[in-house]
């Protein structure tokens, strides 16, 4: 990681404090939700842009053409989607930091993004068990949100509804037919999940700031979504002939971890190293 | 060009040709389009699947050097751009790998050959990408080669490959302004941006030129692709439109074209300059390039790691379609 | 096992409610794939609204050397186009 000045995320409190004298286009938003919701838009943003750079890193790689050309799709809807959130965010937050700011000038700290979406690709098979439970997650969560009290962040979420409705169909269908397929392409998929089922809890874990955002009707309970999504990952396991790794240990809930607060594994760094490097090299330059 | 040193099948004379033979150049000459079922020389067959094959290889095998930036793009519009636009080259594969499978080889096949190294890729994939002015380069002058090349292959005698050729350009007409709308951006940056940029032209210039292969104006070969109509122009054609179209651009950019000879020619309408260094490209094209092990293994890498994948969906299928069938017979 | 994914034909219906066109061909284990390779491959730039796939070895091609037979005949046919009628400049559009 270079070391170059960072710009971290302030505390949520001392945002909503500010909150009123920013941007006057969240002038709408009561000052105490202001934090918050910048944190929730992070959360959202920093999962499609994390998962979308992974995804993407597929690029020229993949098992078959049809599949380079497929997942370079869901990365573009995902990089697509963050600089919506992101925008949000930004705009919200009223101290003049576009999507890209955010995304090229934070460290990792500041990054909101769950653990789950952060992690290595692994073989193919990783990869769209990973898609899969995230998608699962993701399209409980947009369907909600197109709900939500705040009109910008419905029309957000009724945009990436439709694009993530897909990519659910698609990482379902697959692990379906990888699960359901060879000796090997089943095993492959059951060390996938017996390795990401820890990681899925962290996103229906509610915290303050989910709670303060579902009281005021502008964002889901995470934990409200957790029926539907356990019921499509136990519907699509079965029909994988997968075994459900029932209750296990869930990472970045208990203790002071987990990627909603900032505590990322040791892989969000070299990702960063990387997605930052020509921004924090060269800071003044315009590409 | 992205079909570099293709050998014709059977170059033969007018007096040599069977009637058979005849009547398909004449159908050629005439402008007709040769459709996949239809009559035609051994020799056509073989020359066309190995240029499309190589053409095809070209862009799978060119998603890597890009590839390469696209977890470095400097802004999220950037690196959908890039994206986008790799993600275009394997569509670009696809198309080609099809079209040479209607001549009766599977891409299956041709990757093998690939893979083996019985069958080339362009030499311009085997430079490394160094920066990311690299990438601008690259839609610049690659694509700016790669488009110059493909434009009259539209025209080209065989159906499919023309049609792919009309789907590849329609798609690819953003890929060279993308590319010059980087270099644009890095000239007028700071001055770091500007030593990118030319820093990327110097050693883009001369792969870009070889491109275009060498002289092949006294070769059977291309005598014979060109009666055939599955190549349009000469590589010193080629090769001179592309430098009289890419200098002013350079000019525009305030960058230096890395030729110390380049001059106007007033006497033949175009620029003089200097050849390439053809050992380089011979030595490129015998696998001893910058990156050809790279290149090669990253391609060996993601067919045999994907192996599983294709495998357990093929299993599915059959799976599933046995299931079908056996629930239909229950049901009558 | 030959674990080949076989070829399939794509057939495409544009935004205007013509008919579905072929624009190409892709590999796919099976039909649902073969729609799914087809959206992903062949509607990047919002081509379509309706895809049609099928097996390209379960096609059946009109014979290239019937191509005579088949449809020379309709060459001289020439009252099948407008063309074929003069009609008086003063009688207007027809």
């Amino acid at each position: 990681m270079p070391s170059l000045p960072d710009v971290m995320t302030p505390d949520v409190e001392r945002l909503a404090a500010q909150a009123p004298r920013g941007a006057p286009t969240a002038s709408h938003i009561d000052p105490h939700l202001a934090g918050p919701l910048v944190e929730f838009l992070m959360r959202t943003g920093d999962n499609a842009l994390i998962l979308g750079h992974r995804v993407s890193q597929w690029c020229g790689h993949s098992p078959a053409l049809e599949e380079d050309i497929a997942l370079a799709n869901q990365a573009l809807d995902l990089v697509g989607q963050c600089q919506l959130w992101l925008g949000l965010a930004g705009e919200v937050e009223g101290r003049g930091r576009s999507a890209d700011h955010l995304a090229y000038r934070r460290d990792a700290a500041a990054f909101r993004n769950v653990l789950l979406v952060e992690l290595p690709n692994g073989d193919f098979g990783q990869t769209l068990m990973r898609q899969f439970l995230f998608d699962a997650f993701h399209i409980e969560l947009l369907r909600a949100l197109t709900r939500s009290a705040d009109p910008r962040v419905a029309e957000i979420a009724a945009k990436a509804q439709k694009e993530v409705a897909y990519h659910l169909e698609r990482s379902a269908d697959l692990v379906i037919r990888l699960g359901d397929g060879t000796d090997e392409s089943r095993a492959r998929m059951q060390a996938a999940l017996t390795y990401l089922f820890p990681y899925t809890g962290e996103m229906m874990h509610d915290d303050a700031v989910d709670r303060a955002l579902a009281d005021a009707g502008i964002a889901p309970l995470p934990s409200s979504l957790r029926a539907d999504w356990d019921r499509t990952v136990r519907e699509v396991l079965a029909e994988a002939t997968l075994t459900h790794p029932g209750q296990t240990y869930q990472h970045g809930i208990a203790g002071q971890g987990g990627g909603k607060r900032g505590v990322h594994t040791e892989h969000l760094g070299f990702i960063l190293a990387e997605m930052q490097f020509l921004q924090r090299a060269y800071p003044d330059a315009t590409w | 060009m992205y079909a570099q040193l293709v050998k014709s099948e059977g170059a033969k004379s007018r007096e040599e040709m069977t009637p058979e033979e005849i009547a398909f150049q004449e159908r050629i000459d005439r402008g007709e389009k040769i459709e996949p079922k239809e009559w035609m020389p051994e020799g056509y067959r073989k020359t066309l699947i190995r240029q499309i094959g190589q053409h095809a290889h070209s862009e799978i095998v060119g998603q890597l050097p890009e590839g390469n930036w696209i977890t470095r793009a400097p802004t999220l519009e950037r690196k959908q751009i890039l994206l986008a636009k790799v993600q275009d080259e394997a569509g670009h594969g696809l198309y080609l790998y099809s079209a040479a499978e209607t001549l009766g080889v599977s891409r299956d096949e041709l990757l093998a050959a690939l893979h083996s190294g019985k069958m080339k890729y362009s030499s311009i994939f085997n430079y490394p990408t160094l920066n990311w002015a690299d990438i601008g380069a690259v839609g610049w002058l690659v694509d700016g080669a790669a488009i110059m090349n493909q434009v009259p292959l539209q025209r080209t005698s065989f159906g499919p490959y023309s049609r792919a050729m009309i789907r590849i350009c329609k798609e690819e007409s953003f890929h060279q302004r993308q590319g010059y709308d980087i270099m644009m951006k890095m000239c007028a940056g700071t001055p770091e941006q500007k030593a990118m940029a030319q820093d990327a032209l110097n050693r883009f210039w001369y792969p870009a030129l070889m491109m275009f292969g060498p002289s092949d104006k006294d070769s059977v070969h291309s005598a014979q692709s060109m009666a055939w109509k599955i190549k349009i122009n000469t590589n010193d054609e080629l090769r001179q439109k592309f430098v009289d179209q890419t200098v002013p651009q350079a000019r525009y950019l305030g960058l230096t074209v890395p030729d110390e000879n380049l001059t106007w020619n007033e006497d033949k309408g175009g620029h003089d300059f200097s050849e390439p260094d053809w050992s380089e490209f011979f030595e490129v094209i015998a696998g001893n390039g910058p990156c050809n092990a790279e290149r090669l293994n990253a391609r060996v890498k993601a067919w045999d790691d994907g192996a599983w994948f294709r495998e357990g969906l093929m299993a599915h299928a059959g799976k599933a379609e046995a299931r079908r069938r056996a629930a239909q017979v229950a049901a009558e | 096992m030959s674990s080949e994914w076989p070829l399939w034909e794509v057939f495409i219906r544009g935004q205007h409610g013509l008919n579905h066109r072929h624009v190409g061909s892709l590999h796919a284990p099976d039909a649902e794939m073969a729609i799914r390779n087809a959206r992903d491959v062949y509607t990047r730039r919002n081509e379509g609204v309706s895809i049609w796939v099928v097996k390209s070895n379960e096609i059946t091609a009109s014979s290239p050397s019937e191509k005579g037979p088949l449809f020379d005949p309709s060459n001289s046919k020439v009252y099948r186009h407008p063309t074929f009628y003069d009609i008086p400049e003063e009688v207007g559009h027809m």
